[in-house]
Formats: structure tokens, C-alpha cells, sequence
């Protein structure tokens, strides 16, 4: 199967800083439909978006005390947890599955056309899913995992398919491999966090299922997914190269970091 | 269909024999007389001259063997500055010409405003081509707005290749306005062989019928290169795809690549190059060259690239006086795997519902009853592409069956469509011919109905149909529907099944 593993680069705001208006809206915007809405530049204060959803859900740090004082040598032990149920999809999950094309006229870095994008996050899929991504009527999902198969995000360019789901509520996703655009985007935007799965998690898991993403631990198990309502575990791939910019906080900040763009004012 | 995976470990490994030959007499890897010595695929622009190393040194004393480069990684060196550069390596890459449109340009432009500044300017406002061509001719606001977005910002910006429009009833009123980007691209001279061209669209890999580094990058990534120039890219590693033989009368390069797709799969080529040579490409005008590099994201590749020729030349003539550096493959590169087709025994294909590697035999099909067929997008709207449909009406002199819609990929082809004369058919022009055999009229250039779009975009699949078509991907709800059924095919096939209501194999009327 394809090398998707952990190859791409790609852009700003990710994991370290909770980036811009999508992590903001809507505890610290009262009103994010607003047009004249300014979106707050990210600072170093760690804030983290709680999801208001039943599971419960904290985003730690990405060692962002090391990141911002550009000591590299003490890698602190950040390990990053992701809980909640999981929605369990196929192979070759296209773009327009994901986002089909008559909702891109969303611009996803208007704050309400992001939020109107999470509300059509995986309406693409045929018939034959029958449980529902996002309910109708709503703007968020109560599946914050996804679990797919090969090749997922294959297709088009768009970023408005990781934005979908991170504006929905997807945290991460965990599938048996990438099409490269779509993780590149994922790594980029910050939306989701692709994860990559040793073998195939989506005939093992089923819809509904409550699941623990851990990266990032150290000792001898290393990354890992445990399936709470199975009562299995899984092993997961190591990020790899795209590692450093994640934890620089995306091509952005990790260009700034390396001095290839100036400091933000 | 020989596939030879390349061990990296042996230092000879796809290679002309005389090259073999001359390595065998020399005692070190002169890479730069390689180049002028194998004389298949290589400039006949002499870019160095050495006189070769007169010392015993070997190789590995000199601290720097390098191996040879593909094409790719040639490009993505020198616009790294750097000479050398191995698949897997990340750089930071010069870009040459960075493209957007309607439906990814506001949003790339909100990232670049967010990281740089309000008032930041763009790194380069002449390396910048801004197309709308995705939802214009639409009632859709949100839609429309977004033309406006882009207009204010190249306003803002001085964007020199800006291609607006903004009378949507008659788009023949907008003297700038083109349509579809990639075939825009390539008709205004903005794809140069050995460049590096990214863009917001999947599809930009097209590019690489120019033999340069193009490929598809999202919002985020583009935002940067907005206000950089730069981007960080992970050199692929290349597939080499050679293809032989002589093209027969009812094959196009359509047909080529669904070949290969279905041969490797949606994922075979992912994060890889594809490399297409041989003497049946060579033999490939730069429009079909285009259509076999328009497909390589459907493999999952990276990019695609043929060699840039005599052909390629003679198309860039009169489109572009920037000058241009092409550069060819190393004899000795690396190549991860290696694909030889004889092209004579290929037969026309589809793609059935609902894969792009889903491949068979069109004649196979030939029970499917079908509802429609549509005609156009980059893949399958070129001028080309319409003269070929028409070659294959015009040998029926019939009536289309089922509704058959032309949506031709910009201005300058539907003004082909409209006065060029169809080979053998007496003057007539493809438009003549497609209105006798009672098609619907050419539509306004757009991408139309390739991806859906909004609901009231022409030809658009608001019904579960099944549908023949010269487009490039086939996954559920493509082209509206979700239960609408698509069948990938080149514009002889679609011609083809057009005229018969079921898909068709068109040598019915080729042969």
C-alpha cells in the first residue's frame, strides 16, 4: 500500500498553539456571526477549546514553552490524548464525500461559513451509511474520531474537507493510510490530526464505539488507540516527519522558528 | 505490463544500454557526460561542458558521489538552489507561478492576511495567476461574491494575470476572462518546462505535460507561498511509466492513463512522481499530454511530468517569451518502479461507478444503459478533446440518443469549437457537427458540472443517472447525485456511447 505515512508538510496554526478564531469561536466570541468579527491573533497563552459535548475532551499542551524558546534538546514528554466515540468509515473516502463540491463556496476563514462547513462534514457518504455524521439541524458531531481506511481524503485539493471536520468537532482522525493533499492540509490547518493506524482499525471498530487516541508516551507501548467498548488495544504509527512542524505549531511558525519569515509584529 | 521495483542499492539501475556501455569503460560516474552521450530524452542544448577527470581519484574520495537525478528531483534542486537533492529529502522550493481560483482563492487569501498583515503585499504580484472557473455562471451568491473577493484583493494587490469576469449572462463580454485554470494555464503561456507551478486544485499536476514540477496544494500552504514564494516539499520518489508502440486511431491519452490507474490503483502512486516517456508519448500534442498529467492525482501521484520536446517548444512559441531551462532525467536516476506498455494492444476503457481505478473494456459495457454524456473539464474539454467527439459523430452522421451536454474548458475553445475546421468533414466545425447530431449547444467555459456544484450549474446530475463522461473522477456524488452513476471515458468513447444510449466501444464507428 501506499507510503502515506507521515510525509507531508505543510502550514500554520496547529496543535502547540490553539490557533486563530476556529479554536475561540464560540466560548470567547459572543457574537461569531459577526461580519466585522476581527479575528484574535494567536498569543502564547495556552487556551484550550473545551468541546461541548459529552465525552470529555482536553487538547494538552504540545510543548509550547519549548517551541517558543526554540530549545529543541529537552523534548518534554508531551504526550497528547484524544478521547470520545468514533465513527468508523472505508476506503478511498474522497473529498467530495467529505465536503461535497456545492458547499465550497464556504470560505472557510470567514468564522460563521466555517461553522455552516461542520455542519456538512461526511454528508457526502452513500445511503448505505446509516447513521448520520452530523445530525440535521446541527453544526456539530458527537463522533470526535474518525476511523477510516486507505487512501482517505483522496481526491481533491480542498482544505475545506479537514476544516469540515475539525469544525464539526472531529479532533482526530486515524486511518490505514493518507492521500497526501488531505494530510497535508490536516497537518497545515491544525483541524484534525491525522493519525496513522497499523493495520486496518476500521473492520476492527464500529460506529458508536468509545475510543482513546495516546501520542507521544513514552516507554515501550508508544502510540496507541484503545477501543474502551471492545476492550482492545491498538498500536499506531509514529508521526514521523511531519513531527517538527506540528510541534513548531505548523509551517508558519515553525518557518518563523527557523528564520525563514520574520516574527509576527 | 513488465512492473521492475528498482532496488535503491544498485547503482545501475533503468538504463540505456549505451550508458551501461560507457560506464563500464570509465573508472568514476561522470554524470555530466552522461548527459550528453545518451542521446534519448535529452536537450540538445548543451548546458556544460567537462573535460573529463584525467586523475585516478575514486569515486568515493572525492566526498561527493552523487547518483543521478530524475527529473523531478533536478527541478526541485535547482529551485532549492541546491544541486543535489534524494526522494524523502524535505527543501524549501522556489515557486514559480503559484495559481488559484474561485473556490480556494478567498480562503487562501484570509490566511495569507491573518499571517503576514492586513497591508502585506503578495511575494511577487507577476508569479501569480488568478483564474475564476469553478462556480461563475451560477445565481448562487456566496458564489459570486467569491469573484468579487478575488477581484478586490488583485485590485488591492496589482495582480497582474487576474482572468475576471463579471458580466455572467454572456461571458463573451469578458475580454480577460478564460475559464477552466489548468487549461488556462497552459493556453497563456504560464507553464514553462523545468519551472515549479503550484496551485490550489488538485488538477494542477496537468502542468506537467510541460515537463515542470506542478502540483496541488491547499489553502494553508498556498497562503504562505502568498506571501513567501517559498514552500517546504518532500521530493517523491519517481514511477516511470514507458509507453510504445504506435497510437492507434480509436486510443487517446484518456484511455492511457485510465489504463495506468487501474493498472496501480487511487493509491499506487501517492506522495510519488509519475514520469511518462516513450516513444507513443513523444508522439503525444501537448493537450494530450495534459490529459495523461491531469490524471496522476486520481493515482494518488504527487505530480506528473513528460519530458519537454521539439513539441513542447513549438506550443510555447507564441505564448511566452519568459525564458525557460528545461531539464531531462539522469541515465543513471533512480526510478522506484518501471511500468513498459505496448500501446497497440491497448482497447478503449472506462472507469465504471464509482472509482477512478475501476477500469474495463468499453466494449465490455457495452449493455449499460446510460442517460446522458457529458463533454468537458480540463480532463476532457480541450479543443482536442472536442474534435475528437466530433471525428466520431461526424463518421455516424446519426442523432445522439441521449442528451449530450459541451461544456468546452475556456473562451479560446469554444472559439475553436465554433470556426476550426473538422479534418475530412467538408469545413465544417465541431459546433456544425455537434448541432447536427442534436448534442446541446456548447455551454459557457467552466468547470460546469465536472464536480456538481451549485444546484443550478448546467448539466449538473440532480437525479440518480448514469452518466458518460470525459471528466476525471467518478466518486459518489460527483457530479451532484449521489446515487448518480459515472462512467470515466475518453471524448471517442463518450462520443460513442452517445450515439447508441449505452456505453460504446467507438471503434462501432471508427473502424
Amino acid at each position: 500500500m501506499a507510503a502515506a505515512s507521515a510525509s507531508a508538510f505543510a502550514a500554520s496554526a496547529a496543535f502547540s498553539k490553539p490557533s486563530s478564531f476556529t479554536r475561540s469561536s464560540p466560548i470567547q466570541n459572543p457574537n461569531p456571526l459577526s461580519s466585522t468579527f476581527k479575528l484574535p491573533f494567536p498569543t502564547n497563552s495556552p487556551n484550550y477549546f473545551f468541546k461541548p459535548l459529552k465525552t470529555s475532551l482536553n487538547r494538552p499542551q504540545f510543548s509550547t514553552p519549548s517551541a517558543s524558546s526554540a530549545d529543541a534538546a529537552t523534548v518534554e514528554s508531551s504526550a497528547t490524548t484524544f478521547h470520545g466515540l468514533c465513527y468508523v468509515i472505508g476506503d478511498n473516502i474522497d473529498t467530495d464525500q467529505i465536503i461535497p463540491a456545492e458547499y465550497l463556496t464556504l470560505v472557510p476563514s470567514k468564522p460563521d461559513e466555517y461553522e455552516k462547513l461542520g455542519s456538512y462534514a461526511l454528508i457526502g457518504l452513500p445511503a448505505s451509511y446509516q447513521t448520520r455524521f452530523v445530525e440535521p439541524g446541527s453544526t456539530k458531531t458527537k463522533y470526535s474520531i474518525v476511523i477510516g481506511g486507505d487512501n482517505f481524503g483522496c481526491g481533491s485539493s480542498r482544505e475545506h474537507a479537514p476544516v469540515a471536520l475539525g469544525a464539526s468537532g472531529v479532533v482526530a482522525v486515524v486511518a490505514e493510510s493518507y492521500a497526501r493533499i488531505f494530510f497535508r492540509n490536516s497537518v497545515a490547518t491544525g483541524e484534525v490530526y491525522p493519525v496513522e493506524s497499523e493495520g486496518r482499525l476500521c473492520d476492527e471498530c464500529k460506529t458508536g464505539d468509545v475510543v482513546t487516541i495516546e501520542l507521544g508516551e513514552k516507554g515501550n507501548d508508544g502510540d496507541k488507540l484503545i477501543n474502551h467498548t471492545s476492550g482492545r488495544e491498538y498500536k499506531l504509527k509514529p508521526i514521523g516527519d511531519a513531527g517538527p512542524v506540528i510541534e513548531a505549531g505548523g509551517i508558519f511558525a515553525y518557518a518563523r522558528k527557523t528564520g525563514m519569515i520574520p516574527t509576527r509584529a | 505490463m513488465a512492473s521492475s521495483a528498482i532496488s535503491p542499492s544498485s547503482s545501475l539501475i533503468f538504463v540505456d544500454k549505451k550508458n551501461v556501455g560507457f560506464s563500464a569503460l570509465c573508472a568514476q560516474p561522470s554524470f555530466p557526460f552522461s548527459t550528453l552521450t545518451s542521446k534519448k530524452r535529452v536537450s540538445s542544448k548543451i548546458l556544460s561542458v567537462m573535460t573529463p577527470q584525467q586523475s585516478e581519484r575514486k569515486p568515493s574520495t572525492t566526498g561527493a558521489v552523487k547518483t543521478g537525478m530524475t527529473m523531478t528531483e533536478k527541478i526541485l534542486a535547482r529551485a532549492s538552489e541546491k544541486t543535489h537533492l534524494s526522494p524523502g529529502e524535505n527543501s524549501w522550493v522556489n515557486v514559480d507561478v503559484l495559481m488559484t481560483h474561485d473556490v480556494c482563492g478567498p480562503g487562501s487569501i484570509g490566511i495569507f492576511k491573518r499571517e503576514f498583515g492586513e497591508n502585506a503585499k503578495v511575494w511577487d504580484r507577476e508569479k501569480l495567476v488568478i483564474i475564476p472557473d469553478h462556480y461563475i455562471f451560477t445565481s448562487d451568491e456566496r458564489a459570486n461574491r467569491n469573484v468579487d473577493i478575488l477581484r478586490d484583493f488583485c485590485i488591492e494587490q496589482n495582480i497582474k494575470y487576474f482572468y475576471d469576469i463579471k458580466d455572467l449572462g454572456n461571458f463573451k463580454a469578458n475580454p480577460d476572462y478564460k475559464g477552466v485554470c489548468h487549461v488556462a494555464l497552459a493556453q497563456e503561456g504560464h507553464c514553462r518546462p523545468g519551472e515549479v507551478l503550484l496551485g490550489t486544485d488538485s488538477h494542477t499536476c496537468t502542468a506537467g505535460a510541460f515537463g515542470q514540477f506542478a502540483s496541488g496544494i491547499g489553502n494553508t500552504d498556498a497562503g504562505f507561498v502568498l506571501g513567501t514564494g517559498k514552500l517546504l516539499l518532500k521530493v517523491p520518489p519517481t514511477l516511470r511509466f514507458v509507453m510504445d508502440g504506435e497510437m492507434p486511431d480509436y486510443l487517446l491519452a484518456k484511455d492511457l492513463i485510465l489504463q495506468i490507474i487501474g493498472e496501480i490503483s487511487v493509491s499506487g502512486a501517492t506522495y510519488k512522481a509519475m514520469e511518462f516517456v516513450g516513444s507513443t508519448v513523444e508522439s503525444l500534442s501537448m493537450e494530450e499530454r495534459m490529459t495523461l498529467c491531469n490524471m496522476v492525482v486520481e493515482a494518488g501521484g504527487k505530480n506528473g511530468i513528460v519530458p519537454a520536446d521539439a513539441t513542447t517548444y513549438k506550443y510555447l512559441e507564441d505564448k511566452t517569451s519568459v525564458p525557460y531551462e528545461p531539464v531531462y532525467s539522469d541515465g543513471q536516476a533512480r526510478f522506484l518502479s518501471e511500468y513498459r506498455f505496448d500501446i497497440s494492444k491497448l482497447e478503449p476503457l472506462v472507469a465504471k461507478p464509482h472509482s477512478p481505478d475501476n477500469r474495463a473494456l468499453a466494449r465490455e459495457c457495452k449493455d449499460v444503459k446510460i442517460d446522458r454524456v457529458y463533454i468537458g473539464s480540463c480532463t476532457g474539454g480541450k479543443t482536442e478533446d472536442f474534435m475528437a467527439a466530433a471525428k466520431v459523430f461526424l463518421a455516424s452522421g446519426k442523432k445522439v440518443k441521449v442528451p449530450t451536454f459541451l461544456v468546452p474548458a475556456t473562451q479560446k475553445v469554444w472559439m475553436d469549437v465554433y470556426s476550426l475546421p473538422v479534418p475530412g468533414s467538408g469545413g465544417k466545425t465541431c459546433s456544425q457537427i455537434f448541432e447536427e447530431a442534436g448534442c446541446d449547444t456548447p455551454a459557457s467555459p467552466s468547470c460546469g458540472a465536472c464536480l456538481g456544484g451549485p444546484r443550478d450549474t448546467y448539466a449538473r446530475m440532480n437525479e440518480p443517472q448514469v452518466c458518460v463522461s470525459t471528466t476525471n473522477r467518478n466518486f459518489p456524488g460527483r457530479m451532484g447525485h449521489k446515487e448518480g452513476e459515472i462512467y470515466l471515458a475518453s471524448p471517442y468513447t463518450a462520443a460513442a456511447s452517445a450515439l447508441t444510449g449505452f456505453v460504446t466501444d467507438p471503434r462501432e464507428f471508427l473502424q
